[in-house]
C-alpha cells in the first residue's frame, strides 16, 4: 500500500469572465460570465514512504493545486486521493497533523516573535508533549546550524536563514510526509545548497517521504530519483530524470579549442552549435556515432589544444520537453 | 493542549509581539479612549440642550452607552482576526497557513491578534460606567451585576457574531467589506439609546434582526429596576441576552458555509 495514492484527480475552478476597462467590470458586478479552468485534468500517481518526488511544470501547470489537494486545503472536483489512509480534505485536522509543510513564498512564522517563541507555541498547537519537544527541537537546531537565531525576532532573519527556521518549525510535529512548495526561491547559492543537503539528509537518514515541487532544475538533480512533469493539468511523464533526458534530448555536445583557426567541420549526423575563430561546439547523438570515434575523428585532421564533452543543462531538456508536449505557459 | 489554553498561548504571544512597540501600543490606546471620550461628550451636549430623551436622563443614557461600549471594546479586542479576515488571510493566502495546522479555524483567528489599543475604548466606557452609577440610583446588588456581567457575555458574543460574519463574507468577495461597520460601528451607535426613542420598525429590527436590544436595552431595564415602557414581561428582561448567543451560533453556521466554499475554490 502506498503513502500517497492519487487517482484520476480533477479539478476545474470557474473564473469570472470580464470585459475590460471601467464598464466591462461595473456591468461584471450586475451580471457574470463564468469560464471554467481545469487545473487539473487527470492525475494518477502513488508515492511509496521514503521516497523522494520532485514535482516539476511551467507556471499554471497544476503544481500547486496538486499539493494544495494533498495538503488537504482543497477539496478536488473528481478523483480520489489517500494520503496514510486519510482522505486530506475529509479529515483536514487529523491529517495536516502528519505531514510537515514549507512554502518558499510564504512564511510560517510569527513575523514579531523570536524564532523560539514560535517553536513553543507550535509545540502547543501540534500537542507534541515537552520531552518529545525539546528532544526534536534539539535535533533540528543542530541539523540546521539554528543555535545564534533562535532569540532573534522573525523579521529580523534574512531569507535564507528564515528558510532554516522554517524547516525547523515545519518538522517539530516530526511528520512522515514533508510537502516543499518551491523551498529554494530567491535563495542565494550557499543557502540553496543547505537546503538541498538538508532535503536529503531528512529524507536519507530519516525515511521522511518529501514531495518537492520546483522551478529550480539544480534541485532536482540534486534530490530527486523520480520526476513527474505536469503540464495544463496533465500527468506528462513519471520516472527517473535520466530517462527523461534520454528521451527527449539525448545529444552531447563536443566543445573543441583549436591550435589554429577553427576549420568547417562536416561530418554526417553532426551539427555545428556555435563557433568562434579558434573554437567549435558540436551536438551529436552517441547512439549514431560513439564519443571516442568522434574525438578521434577531429584529431586526426585538426590540431587540437583542448576538448570535453557535456550534456545539455537541465533547463534545456526541460524547455525541450515543454516544447514537445506543447505544455509551455497557458 | 486543550482549545482553551491554546487560545490563552496566543493571546500571549499576541500581547508579547504588541510590547515590541510599546510606544505605538501605548499611543493607539490614547488615541482610543479620546476618540471616544468626545462621543459621550456629544451625548451629554445633547441631554444638556434638550432635556430627557424618550423619558431618560443623561445618567440612565449613559449606563446604555457604557455597557454597549464595553461589549463592543471586549469584541473588538478578541475578534481581530476575523475583522481582518479578508485583507490579512484570503486575499494574501494566509489563510492556507492556517488550514495546515491541525487546529479549528476558528480558534486560530480568534488568537490571532488582541489587540491592547482597544482597552482604550473599553477604559473609557467603564469610566462613564462609574460616573453613570453616582447620576442615577442603581443598586449594584449581586442580582444587578450578575445581569450586567450576563449582557455584556451576550453582548460580546453578538458583536463577535456579526465580525465573524463579516469573515464568511469575505470568502466570496475576498475583502474584508467595509460595509459591515454598518453593523458594528453603526450597532453601538443604534444600541447606546433606549430603545423606545426609535420607530417601531426599527426597534423590530433591533430586537429580532440584530438583536442589539437584547443585550443592552433589556438588561439595562432590569439593572435599573425599570419595566418596560413599551411593555415586554419582567421575566424576559435579564433573560433576553441568550440572543446574542444565538446569533453567535446562528454566524458560525454562516463560517462553515464559507469554509466549505473556500475549500472548493481555494481563493
Amino acid at each position: 500500500m502506498p503513502q500517497i495514492l492519487v487517482e484520476a484527480l480533477a479539478k476545474t475552478y470557474r473564473v469570472a469572465e470580464r470585459a475590460p476597462g471601467l464598464t466591462g467590470a461595473l456591468r461584471g458586478l450586475v451580471r457574470r460570465r463564468w469560464r471554467p479552468v481545469h487545473a487539473l485534468a487527470d492525475v494518477s500517481f502513488s508515492l511509496e514512504a521514503g521516497e523522494l518526488l520532485a514535482f516539476i511544470g511551467p507556471n499554471g501547470a497544476g503544481k500547486s493545486t496538486t499539493v494544495k489537494i494533498l495538503s488537504g486545503i482543497l477539496r478536488p472536483t473528481s478523483g480520489r486521493v489517500e494520503v496514510d489512509g486519510l482522505v486530506p480534505y475529509e479529515d483536514r485536522v487529523r491529517h495536516v497533523a502528519r505531514i510537515g509543510v514549507v512554502f518558499g513564498q510564504r512564511s510560517q512564522l510569527w513575523w514579531d516573535l523570536p524564532v523560539i517563541d514560535g517553536f513553543d507555541l507550535l509545540a502547543d498547537i501540534y500537542r507534541v508533549g515537552p520531552e518529545r519537544y525539546r528532544r526534536r527541537r534539539d535535533e533540528l537546531v543542530a541539523m540546521l546550524r539554528l543555535e545564534p537565531l533562535l532569540d532573534q525576532p522573525v523579521r529580523q532573519l534574512s531569507l535564507g536563514q528564515r528558510m532554516r527556521a522554517e524547516f525547523a518549525a515545519a518538522l517539530l510535529h516530526d511528520p512522515t510526509i514533508l510537502f516543499l512548495d518551491e523551498p529554494t526561491i530567491g535563495l542565494d547559492a550557499p543557502s540553496k545548497l543547505a537546503v538541498r543537503d538538508f532535503v536529503r539528509q531528512l529524507n536519507r537518514e530519516q525515511g521522511v517521504t518529501v514531495l518537492l515541487t520546483t522551478h529550480d532544475m539544480h534541485d532536482v538533480e540534486a534530490l530527486a530519483e523520480r520526476v513527474i512533469v505536469i503540464g495544463q493539468g496533465r500527468l506528462l511523464t513519471d520516472g527517473p530524470f535520466e530517462s527523461l533526458r534520454t528521451s527527449v534530448l539525448a545529444e552531447r555536445r563536443l566543445h573543441i579549442d583549436f591550435a589554429g583557426p577553427a576549420p568547417a567541420l562536416e561530418m554526417p549526423g553532426v551539427t555545428v552549435r556555435a563557433r568562434s575563430e579558434r573554437s567549435l561546439e558540436l551536438a551529436f547523438d552517441p547512439a549514431e556515432i560513439p564519443v571516442a570515434k568522434l574525438i578521434a575523428a577531429v584529431a586526426a585532421q585538426h590540431a587540437v589544444e583542448d576538448i570535453h564533452v557535456d550534456e545539455p543543462a537541465i533547463e534545456e531538456v526541460i524547455a525541450r520537453f515543454y516544447d514537445l508536449h506543447d505544455a509551455g505557459e497557458a | 493542549m486543550n482549545a482553551l489554553a491554546l487560545y490563552g498561548r496566543y493571546v500571549a504571544t499576541s500581547l508579547r509581539a504588541q510590547a515590541q512597540y510599546p510606544a505605538a501600543t501605548l499611543m493607539l490606546t490614547a488615541g482610543h479612549f479620546a476618540a471616544t471620550a468626545i462621543e459621550i461628550l456629544g451625548v451629554f451636549a445633547l441631554f444638556d440642550r434638550f432635556g430627557p430623551v424618550g423619558g431618560w436622563s443623561f445618567g440612565e443614557a449613559a449606563v446604555f452607552y457604557a455597557l454597549v461600549n464595553i461589549m463592543f471594546s471586549i469584541a473588538d479586542l478578541l475578534s481581530r482576526g476575523f475583522e481582518a479576515f479578508g485583507t490579512d488571510f484570503v486575499r494574501t493566502g494566509a489563510f492556507d497557513r492556517v488550514l495546515l495546522r491541525p487546529r479549528a479555524a476558528a480558534l486560530q483567528l480568534a488568537g490571532y491578534e488582541v489587540r491592547l489599543s482597544r482597552l482604550g475604548r473599553l477604559l473609557q466606557a467603564s469610566v462613564v460606567l462609574i460616573l453613570a452609577s453616582s447620576l442615577v440610583p442603581i443598586t449594584w446588588d449581586a442580582a444587578a451585576v450578575a445581569t450586567a456581567v450576563w449582557a455584556v457575555a451576550g453582548g460580546v458574543a453578538l458583536f463577535a457574531g456579526i465580525l465573524v460574519l463579516q469573515a464568511t463574507l469575505a470568502f466570496w468577495t475576498i475583502d474584508s467589506l467595509e460595509i459591515m461597520n454598518v453593523l458594528t460601528y453603526g450597532g453601538v451607535q443604534a444600541a447606546q439609546y433606549p430603545l423606545n426613542v426609535y420607530a417601531a420598525w426599527f426597534r423590530r429590527v433591533l430586537t429580532f434582526g440584530l438583536p442589539l436590544a437584547c443585550v443592552a436595552y433589556y438588561p439595562v431595564l432590569a439593572i435599573l429596576k425599570r419595566p418596560d415602557p413599551l411593555g415586554a414581561p419582567d421575566w424576559f428582561l435579564p433573560l433576553a441576552p441568550i440572543a446574542g448567543f444565538a446569533f453567535l451560533a446562528l454566524s458560525f453556521v454562516a463560517w462553515r458555509a464559507g469554509m466549505a466554499r473556500y475549500a472548493s475554490t481555494g481563493s
